[in-house]
């Protein structure tokens, strides 16, 4: 009994992997990239992940919390988490020093569909730390630009201040992007537009049958941008959408994150819209 | 060459104290035995060694929110059905420590994956919808994309001497759910109980050896048959219960013949998920007190919860499962709110599960009919009744 019990030791789902943050960097207000390289170098050699999967990482004493991969999946070794003080795991991390340890498992979930997006325009809709999940794929289209169509990124933060990643947004318009920003509160440097995503849809000519919509956010925005999607006939499984529920365990074990038939841990994170449709409008389910 | 041990498949017939052998031939063999026990007036499961330890001649009364022990006329060994526990107590047990993290002195974290103590675990007197139910969480533990290696090890090497039930409490519809009563598979051993014997099914080779050691004699080709026609003759008199009483009518009261109670599964799934909506959530959600005792007692239920606990220098650091419940507000807890607000949606979330969802994501039913749900729910919140009530009125 114990010989077969040691055997699946390796294997049991809840192994962490110990990496060392490697970088640091403060993006805006609360929200820190970190950029972990794993201890193990057998690890850090073969892991690899797709663009919208998520780790799970570890705090020994303090807990785990899901945090989407925000780097180029082309460049796996630099791993990078980019992660919003909201409680206790998260604001523990925003305490650790270059060199401290954070457990990693995964990557977990569903991806981005880089691939059926191929010969397709494409709309990045995101709102505030939703970028972090979407980064991957704007990297992974600027490497293989050819392959798509026009690609918006429709961003917005609720201020300035809170958009992410601005220092890059001029290398990705050289690269193809069509960045559109805005924000929810303008002040008097800000010169961009003032409003919420979905408002930034007026601005496309899009052909619904060769369109495909990424989006990720809080629910509400998600809902309106899918709305405005929807009015302008793109295919309800051309709507993909990222999901966030509470999680333990990240691998279809502890039930937490089931909506409807779903597992957003391992059917998910991303969806499309088709796959949700009967549940994402019903109160509190 | 001819096997060394009783046959899978074979019938013996041993006399009732020789039961005894079997429990120590079990023990000689590492296990752990668990068997019935009377408890604070309930049958539970609990170390058993000797068969006179065995809650002989008494029987359970089970109704919405009811519980009792009675005295059985019969005298029957095993006339009560099931209890508050069940398998899930001993293959997924309510905590445990599933990785250990150690800092040393120069501050480095390493961590080591803890596994169950590896004495085996022999349970005396599952019922069918217990081993049904024991399939259910198999496929949610062990063959899904992941496999719970704590479940496996746990699961492996469990032994299990099942018991075809003879009378039904007013709350079972394992006969609706096809999940009993007569066992059918998963099981090491099958006992039917008579008078002044047991008539054996042997399931496995371990259960073949087991029996083997002990005093038994073959089976006439009527004992055989009667042996099938004890829970025969229940599942006759569930069925004719289903045809004849409306679901939402409580079980019935005589102790003797309760033939349990019905749920109508024809296009379930269906019902459920077109009636997300229907105003019975709101009623049902007016009653249940959110207490989260149904997820506790169902055998299928597998939602847990970690969490940390850490040695005073936070240097020793274990991650603790506990069983979760869908009816707490932590259970969908987000900073951006929590996902089920109300009562109403958390029984809701749990009931579609249970009877719809399950089948989309395990394709079966999580609900093996075994009516714990509806005997330990303190205000006596039936299932049958809130499906047959979605049934009747699509308002
Ligand atoms: C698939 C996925 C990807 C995510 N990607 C990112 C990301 O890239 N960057 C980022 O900053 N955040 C991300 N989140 C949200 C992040 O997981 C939560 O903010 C984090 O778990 C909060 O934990 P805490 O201990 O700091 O907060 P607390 O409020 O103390 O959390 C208590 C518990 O509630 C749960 N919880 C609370 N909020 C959330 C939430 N929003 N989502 C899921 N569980 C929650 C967790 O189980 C947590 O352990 C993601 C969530 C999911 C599900
Ligand atoms: S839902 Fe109720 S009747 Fe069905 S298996 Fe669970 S406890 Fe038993
Ligand atoms: S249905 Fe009954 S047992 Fe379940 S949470 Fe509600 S009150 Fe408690």
């Amino acid at each position: 009994m114990m010989s077969a019990a040691m055997d699946h030791r390796a294997s049991s789902p809840w192994t962490v992997h110990w990496a060392n943050i490697s970088k640091m960097a403060a993006e805006v207000p609360g929200v820190t990239t970190y950029e972990l390289t794993f201890g193990d170098p057998l690890i850090a050699r073969e892991y690899q992940f797709s663009p919208g999967q998520f780790n799970m990482l570890y705090l020994p004493g303090v807990g785990e919390s899901a945090i989407s991969i925000s780097s180029d999946p082309a460049e796996p070794e630099k791993l990078e988490h980019t992660v919003r003080v909201a409680g206790n795991v998260t604001r523990a991390m925003s305490r650790l020093h270059v060199g401290d340890q954070i457990g990693i498992r995964g990557p977990y979930g569903s991806a981005w569909p880089m691939r059926s997006c191929r010969e397709h325009d494409v709309v990045i809709a995101c709102g505030g730390i939703g970028l972090a999940p979407l980064r991957p794929a704007i990297h992974h289209i600027i490497h293989h630009r050819d392959d798509y169509g026009r690609v918006y990124l429709l961003y917005g933060a609720r201020t300035a201040k809170d958009l992410l990643y601005t220092e890059q947004y001029d290398a990705w318009r050289n690269a193809g992007i069509e960045v559109e920003v805005t924000v929810d509160i303008g002040d008097a440097e800000y010169r961009g537009h003032i409003g919420v995503v979905p408002i930034l849809f007026y601005r496309l000519r899009l052909k619904p049958e060769r369109t495909r919509v990424l989006t990720c956010g809080p629910e509400v925005m998600m809902r309106f941008v899918i709305f405005e999607a929807l009015a302008r006939k793109i295919k309800r499984d051309h709507i993909h959408v990222s999901m966030e529920r509470n999680m333990s365990c990240a691998v279809g074990l502890c039930g937490h994150c089931q909506l409807g038939p779903t597992f957003v841990c391992k059917d998910g994170p991303v969806f499309t819209y088709q796959a949700l449709e009967p549940y994402l409008n019903l109160e509190n389910f | 060459m001819a096997p060394r041990h009783l046959p899978v498949g074979s019938f013996v017939r041993i006399d009732k104290h020789d039961l005894q052998s079997i429990l120590d031939s079990l023990s000689q063999r590492g296990y752990r035995t668990i068997g019935p026990r009377l408890r604070d007036d309930a049958m539970v499961y609990d170390e058993l060694t000797r068969v006179s330890d065995l809650p002989i001649g008494y029987i359970d009364e089970q109704d919405g929110g009811r519980y009792r022990v009675v005295s059985d006329p019969q005298q029957r060994w095993f006339g009560y059905v099931v209890g508050p526990h069940s398998l899930k107590n001993f293959v997924f047990p309510p905590h445990e420590t599933l990785l250990r993290s150690h800092r040393d002195a120069d501050g480095l974290w390493s961590t080591q994956t803890e596994l169950p103590e590896t004495r085996p675990v022999a349970v005396l007197g599952v019922r069918s919808c217990d081993l049904r139910a024991l399939r259910v969480q198999d496929r949610v533990f062990l063959e899904g994309p992941y496999v719970d290696v704590h479940y496996q090890s746990r699961r492996e090497p469990l032994f299990l001497v099942a018991v075809n039930c003879a009378r039904a409490a007013a709350t079972c519809f394992c006969h609706s759910m096809k999940t009993g009563p007569a066992v059918r598979g998963g099981h090491d051993l099958a006992l039917t109980e008579f008078v002044d014997h047991f008539v054996i099914e042997v399931g496995s080779d371990t259960g073949g050896e087991v029996v083997t050691e002990t005093n038994w004699t073959p089976c006439t080709i009527e004992e055989v048959q009667a042996a099938n026609d004890v829970p025969q003759r229940l599942s006759s008199a569930m069925q004719l219960r289903d045809k004849t009483l409306p679901a939402s009518s409580a079980g019935d009261v005589e102790v003797d013949h309760p033939n349990g109670r019905y749920l109508d599964i024809r296009g379930i799934r269906e019902l459920l998920l077109d009636n997300l909506e229907h105003a019975r959530w709101q009623a049902v959600g007016k009653r249940c007190l959110s207490c989260a005792n149904c997820t506790m007692v169902c055998p299928t239920c597998f939602c847990s919860s970690v969490e940390e606990v850490a040695s005073l220098t936070q240097d020793n650091v274990e991650r603790k499962r506990s069983w979760a419940s869908c009816f707490t507000a932590e259970h969908s807890y987000m900073n951006s709110g929590t996902v089920r607000k109300t009562t109403a949606s958390r029984y809701r979330q749990w009931l579609t599960h249970k009877l719809a969802t399950w089948h989309d994501q395990f394709g079966q039913s999580g609900c093996v009919g075994c009516g714990r749900c509806i005997t330990w729910c303190p205000v006596g919140i039936d299932l049958t009744v809130e499906v047959a009530a979605l049934r009747g009125d699509k308002s």
